[in-house]
């Protein structure tokens, strides 16, 4: 079974490039250089002193002694949330700007959900002194305040969703439209390993720095480059695909996604994808989403925005239908129970998104010698004001 | 039986098509909106099927296409609705929409379906031109549907010539780098490129769309083109007026 992507741009019968002739030209021409780009000399050289000097590479693999205590394991956590910005997210926008420079474009588009992407995306245009536009929805701009101001305050224009949902779907379908509406000059910084081939493989590859460095840090530490099980939480799904990229192939580890259940999976208000979806197109892929019978994509809930999307990426969609991966999904009560548990064990505040991984110790138990490796893909400050609601923490 | 699509590009004049969503303004009005349209003079119709998220259409069609959806609009009812429309009916119908209702309904069966009812063409622009080839050309054909291809001012002269080769009814030349409604009147960019799609001699006729909205750039349109698609405008006439006030917005194009 081959789990990357296909020369054709499919995982399986997941992928591909369902979008308007508009679009065309520039998704064709990324498709055709983006491989050759990122390889060159000079661009890895570019990129990784970027990773390095900029945002702090190698992120910390970290020995969470208390809470392998509790939980009956050895956890490891990747420390995604001490890169610069807070997230894993830079590392993608880091690649996709030296992308966009190569490929001669002067102005930034991007969508977010949390805010991480977006605020990833306005870092790297503010560091290359380009012009940088984030299509946000109305709902999540409301939600996520803080990396809203940090946006505005590197530069960017951030442009409310209002339509749909007014969360990432809808964010999305802007940041597209306006595509449309600058082919020429514009590039499109796509956060998540969704979306038009090359995007999936393009995110996934800039992303998979983090199982690489699992894989020398993990050897360090245990001796062994493979842990038993790699756990990710998964919206539309870039953290997930960098932290499985380097073990997709090793049969020996076990790779868990956890979804957001919101208020639980069969509430009406989830976005727990590989439960509820089936295959249709989204975003100008082909991949499991959300929708009607009708075709109609559904609108998703979770307390996480930026895990609050209708589908998942195509690589994703194929390791769930392989059987590849084993699929949970955890609701907000079970992700903030874990937030708040991370943080009382081990010192560490996650995103709510993280959270959900950390779910998983709440839905399945591990041997006493499994090595589980975390990705804890953000941190927390963004969430504080949903914690603090929650928790009645004020 | 000839298609529909192919005598009409006969006709010796410049064709007007008209776009409206199914299902708006309300729910019914679809069978009423063709009729009129036709008996208003109107040479095709594109026949929206409604999509929730859809991407290429700028506010005016978004917003049209949540209502439709929100008044109960779904592939089904309108299959429903245009059971008899051929009775009354002769003019080109297209069905216009994104692909995942297709998907969902099926290709096969939505294309014979469309089949039965007389529905002469599709145009689904997220139904990109290889994935058509491989896979539902076959199912198209069979069912005596023309499949219409977009292009945009971006196209390479090289995909241009292969659209053409796949096309058999018309090519759907989008006027601007826009999404469906947003761009004032056209100017000199515009009619550069009509003239350079006009210079290719390409085997299929042109009908042009996006910011067509009145009699001028009706005019402007199709001093080269064979026809021009006019949605956006017609949808805000229909908002504005009402569904009784059809052939007034046709008198004021042509």
């Amino acid at each position: 079974m081959k789990y990357h992507v296909n020369e054709k741009g499919y995982y399986g019968e997941f992928g591909g490039a369902f979008i308007p002739e508009m679009l065309y030209p520039n998704v064709e021409e990324l498709r055709q250089k983006y491989l050759e780009i990122m390889y060159e000399d000079s661009f890895q050289k570019e990129f990784h002193q970027l990773l390095k000097d900029y945002v702090g590479r190698p992120s910390p693999l970290y020995f969470a002694k208390r809470l392998s205590e509790k939980h009956g394991c050895k956890i490891y956590l990747k420390r995604e949330d001490l890169n610069h910005t807070g997230a894993h997210k830079v590392n993608n926008t880091i690649g996709q700007i030296l992308m966009a420079k190569k490929l001669g474009k002067t102005r930034i588009i991007a969508e977010t959900g949390a805010g991480q992407h977006g605020v990833a995306t306005a870092t790297v245009c503010a560091l290359m002194g380009m012009e940088c536009i984030v299509y946000m929805g109305e709902i999540d701009i409301a939600r996520q305040a803080p990396n809203v101001a940090r946006m505005k305050m590197l530069g960017a224009t951030v442009r409310p969703a209002l339509s749909g949902s007014r969360t990432l779907k809808d964010a999305t379908n802007e940041a597209i439209r306006d595509w449309i509406n600058n082919p020429v000059d514009t590039h499109y910084i796509i956060g998540s390993a969704i979306g038009p081939h090359p995007y999936p493989d393009m995110v996934t590859r800039f992303q998979s720095i983090i199982s690489e460095e699992i894989k020398w840090q993990l050897k360090e530490k245990e001796g062994r480059e493979n842990p038993d099980y790699v756990v990710a939480c998964i919206g539309g799904g870039s953290n997930a695909a960098g932290t499985y990229y380097h073990f997709l192939d090793e049969k020996e580890v076990g790779i868990i996604a956890v979804e957001a259940a919101g208020k639980g999976v069969d509430s009406g208000e989830s976005a727990a994808t590989s439960a509820l979806g089936k295959i249709g197109i989204i975003h100008g892929c082909k991949t499991m989403l959300m929708q009607t019978p009708d075709g109609q994509i559904t609108e998703p809930y979770s307390i996480s925005a930026g895990l609050d999307y209708p589908g998942v990426g195509p690589m994703h969609s194929h390791l769930y239908q392989t059987a590849r991966a084993e699929f949970y999904s955890a609701t907000d009560d079970e992700a903030m129970t874990a937030g708040l548990e991370l943080s009382q064990l081990e010192g560490i505040i996650p995103a709510i998104e993280s959270g959900h991984a950390f779910a998983i110790f709440q839905h399945k138990t591990f041997k006493p010698d499994d090595v589980v490796v975390m990705s804890l893909s953000g941190r927390g400050d963004k969430d504080l004001n949903t914690y603090i609601d929650y928790f009645k923490l004020a | 039986m000839t298609n529909r699509i192919n005598d009409k590009m006969q006709e010796n004049k410049k064709l007007l098509s008209i776009y409206f969503t199914a299902g708006y303004p309300s729910i019914n009005d679809t069978v009423q909106i063709i009729q009129d349209l036709e008996n208003s003079g109107v040479d095709m119709i594109e026949i929206g099927l409604p999509f929730s998220d859809p991407l290429a259409d700028g506010p005016t069609i978004q917003e049209s296409s949540t209502a439709a959806l929100k008044n109960g609009m779904t592939t089904e009812t309108l299959f429903e609705q245009l059971k008899d429309i051929r009775k009354s009916v002769t003019i080109p119908l297209i069905i216009m929409g994104y692909f995942n209702p297709v998907l969902q309904y099926g290709v096969e069966a939505f294309c014979k379906k469309c089949e039965e009812i007389g529905i002469d063409g599709l145009i689904l622009p997220d139904l990109p031109l290889d994935v058509y080839e491989a896979e539902y050309k076959s199912i198209f054909k069979k069912n005596g549907l023309i499949n219409v291809f977009l292009i945009t001012p971006q196209t390479s002269d090289e995909r241009i010539q292969q659209i053409d080769e796949a096309s058999d009814g018309f090519i759907y030349m989008v006027s601007s780098a826009s999404v469906t409604g947003s761009k004032e009147g056209f100017g000199n960019e515009q009619t550069a490129y009509f003239e350079r799609i006009a210079a290719m001699n390409l085997k299929n006729p042109q009908v042009v769309g996006f910011g067509i909205k009145d009699s001028e750039t009706f005019q402007t349109a199709t001093k080269n083109a064979k026809g021009a698609i006019i949605g956006s405008a017609f949808i805000k006439h229909l908002t504005k007026e009402g569904v009784n006030a059809i052939p007034e917005f046709i008198q004021t194009i042509y």
